[in-house]
């Protein structure tokens, strides 16, 4: 694992890189659009405004949208594992791994429910997902 | 139809596969030679030269040419379906009147090879990157499950896209993998990404090939029959996997396919042979729906009742396309070759009746870049 890539920040990625060491899953919000956007840039894409981006924290609550099972080999990284699309409960999609689960399709259920966790990358830290814990009612 | 651009020449590399005794350069300064030759021309008549990520003053300069206009488009494998566009503008607004897109890629032995761009803290690197990506074939493969499971789409039905392609590459001396291939077989050969075995995932081999573009007001002054291109369109999308809209279609194939058919004024009903850029199976798949010869969800049982493959009613991808043909790493020119020959009457497993062919290329490591082009016989 201690082989696995870590990401290069950027001046306009860092606060989302920040707050994945300090396991916050950070993304953004526009308010004039009334919607939340990934990945992290300094204007919203879907209005173009600057002054109406602000950071948030997403409650890290997803749901598998879709996937593939890579039997590649890739740096620290043990084949089979997980690459998947997840959809964030506040919409945005990013790329990440499951984690926690059999690399099986049986056990890859589409839009099942997901929590984020972090991953250490050197000094860094990356959001992964696992299935979600039964909340309680 | 007024065409835009007229291909007036057209070649391969003599050979394709494993070509270490070759550079990228010379695979496509190999095949600009031949396609100069075939429009019965010299590299004196060329003003104007395109290539993607090999660099086209460096190819010029190999072949000893000091154009007037370099196009160097490089948005993946489809880039040399937007060199047919943006030459053709080219030539209509005067600015050169003898092009050559030409690609040469040292894909598989990296002799003289630019290497794939990596950008420390590119958007790509940063967000795809970290999690075990090793190329489009982590990222262009993800939206597949949920279209198989969103339209009922068995193994099967996958793996009739690799089986009807290699039908027509069994009838292609130069396509690289020619060997008879069944549904078992596929599904019995290994995972490379689930749910894609290896024959349902491309060739990585060395090759090139070049086109020559005259204005369509010239296009009879050449040895052979013109190639009129009546239509081209590009689209573009995310350069992310989980940033495009949406992953069970390909809405860049959607973009510039109706772009091109509307400004042909054509449908798909006029369309005698269609390229489908296959870079994984499920691309003709997506290509088929997306275009418009089927309704979304219908591409698989359409295939997979081989109305694709040879005896079929839509020719698709005759020279066993990326998947059995070649495919270097950018395989968008293969695919605008094969159009020109059917339309020529010069490919292997030559149609009957080719008088319009539609190429849809895809570039980037997802969906991310679509162009489409629309040929005709003169």
């Amino acid at each position: 694992m201690a082989d696995r890539l870590s990401p290069v920040p950027t001046p306009e990625t860092q606060p989302f890189w920040d707050g994945c060491r300090q396991h916050a899953l950070r993304i953004q919000w526009c308010d004039n659009c009334q919607a939340h956007f990934f990945y992290p840039r300094v204007s919203c894409p879907r209005c173009g405004s600057v002054a109406a981006v602000r950071w948030v924290d997403a409650r890290g609550r997803a749901t598998l949208h879709s996937y593939v099972i890579s039997h590649l080999k890739a740096p620290g990284y043990e084949p089979p594992f997980v690459i998947a699309i997840v959809q964030l409960e506040e919409g945005p999609r990013l790329l990440s791994n499951i984690i926690g689960v059999e690399a099986d399709p049986d056990a890859l259920v589409l839009d099942m429910p997901l929590e984020v966790d972090f991953e250490p990358r050197g000094e860094l830290a990356v959001p992964v997902f696992r299935p979600a814990q039964p909340t309680a009612a | 139809m007024k065409p835009l651009v007229s291909i007036v020449g057209a070649a391969e590399t003599d050979e394709l596969g494993k070509l270490p005794h070759l550079s990228a350069v010379e695979l496509a300064a190999q095949a600009t030679r031949s396609a100069l030759a075939d429009a019965g021309l010299t590299i004196h008549d060329v003003d104007g030269i395109a290539s993607a990520e090999l660099n086209p003053v460096d190819l010029a300069d190999y072949l000893g040419v000091h154009p007037a206009w370099v196009d160097t488009t490089s948005v993946g494998g489809c880039s040399y379906l937007a060199h047919v566009r943006h030459a053709a503008a080219a030539i209509a607004a005067g600015q050169a009147s003898v092009i050559v897109v030409a690609h040469g890629e040292s894909g598989r032995s990296y002799v003289g090879q630019p290497p794939w761009r990596h950008t420390p803290g590119g958007l790509v690197e940063q967000f795809e990157g970290p999690y075990g990506v090793v190329g489009p074939v982590s990222t262009f493969t993800l939206g597949a499950v949920r279209y198989l499971q969103t339209y009922g789409v068995t193994p099967e039905k996958l793996a009739a896209v690799a089986v009807a392609q290699r039908r027509w590459a069994e009838q292609v001396p130069r396509a690289q993998r020619r060997d008879p291939l069944t549904i078992d077989d596929v599904l019995n050969s290994r995972l490379v990404v689930y749910p894609f075995h290896l024959p349902e995932c491309c060739l990585v081999n060395d090759g090139g090939g070049a086109l020559v573009l005259v204005s369509p007001e010239r296009s009879d002054d050449f040895p052979k029959r013109a190639v009129q291109v009546v239509a081209a369109a590009e689209a573009y999308d995310s350069p992310t996997a989980a940033g495009l809209s949406d992953v069970i279609s390909a809405p860049v194939f959607a973009r510039s396919s109706q772009a091109a058919f509307a400004a042909a004024g054509l449908t798909p009903a006029d369309v005698d042979h269609v390229m489908i850029y296959d870079a994984f199976a499920h691309l003709p798949l997506f290509g088929l729906e997306a275009l418009g010869f089927v309704k979304p969800g219908e591409a698989a049982d359409f295939v997979a009742d081989w109305q694709t493959a040879p005896g079929g009613t839509l020719p698709l991808n005759t020279s066993g396309g990326g998947l059995s043909y070649t495919h270097t790493g950018m395989y968008g020119m293969f695919a605008i070759q094969e159009s020109v020959r059917q339309l020529r009457g010069e490919a292997a497993a030559q149609l009957d009746r080719v008088e319009t062919s539609f190429v849809q290329g895809v570039g980037g490591g997802t969906f991310t870049a679509g162009a489409s082009l629309v040929l005709c016989r003169d």
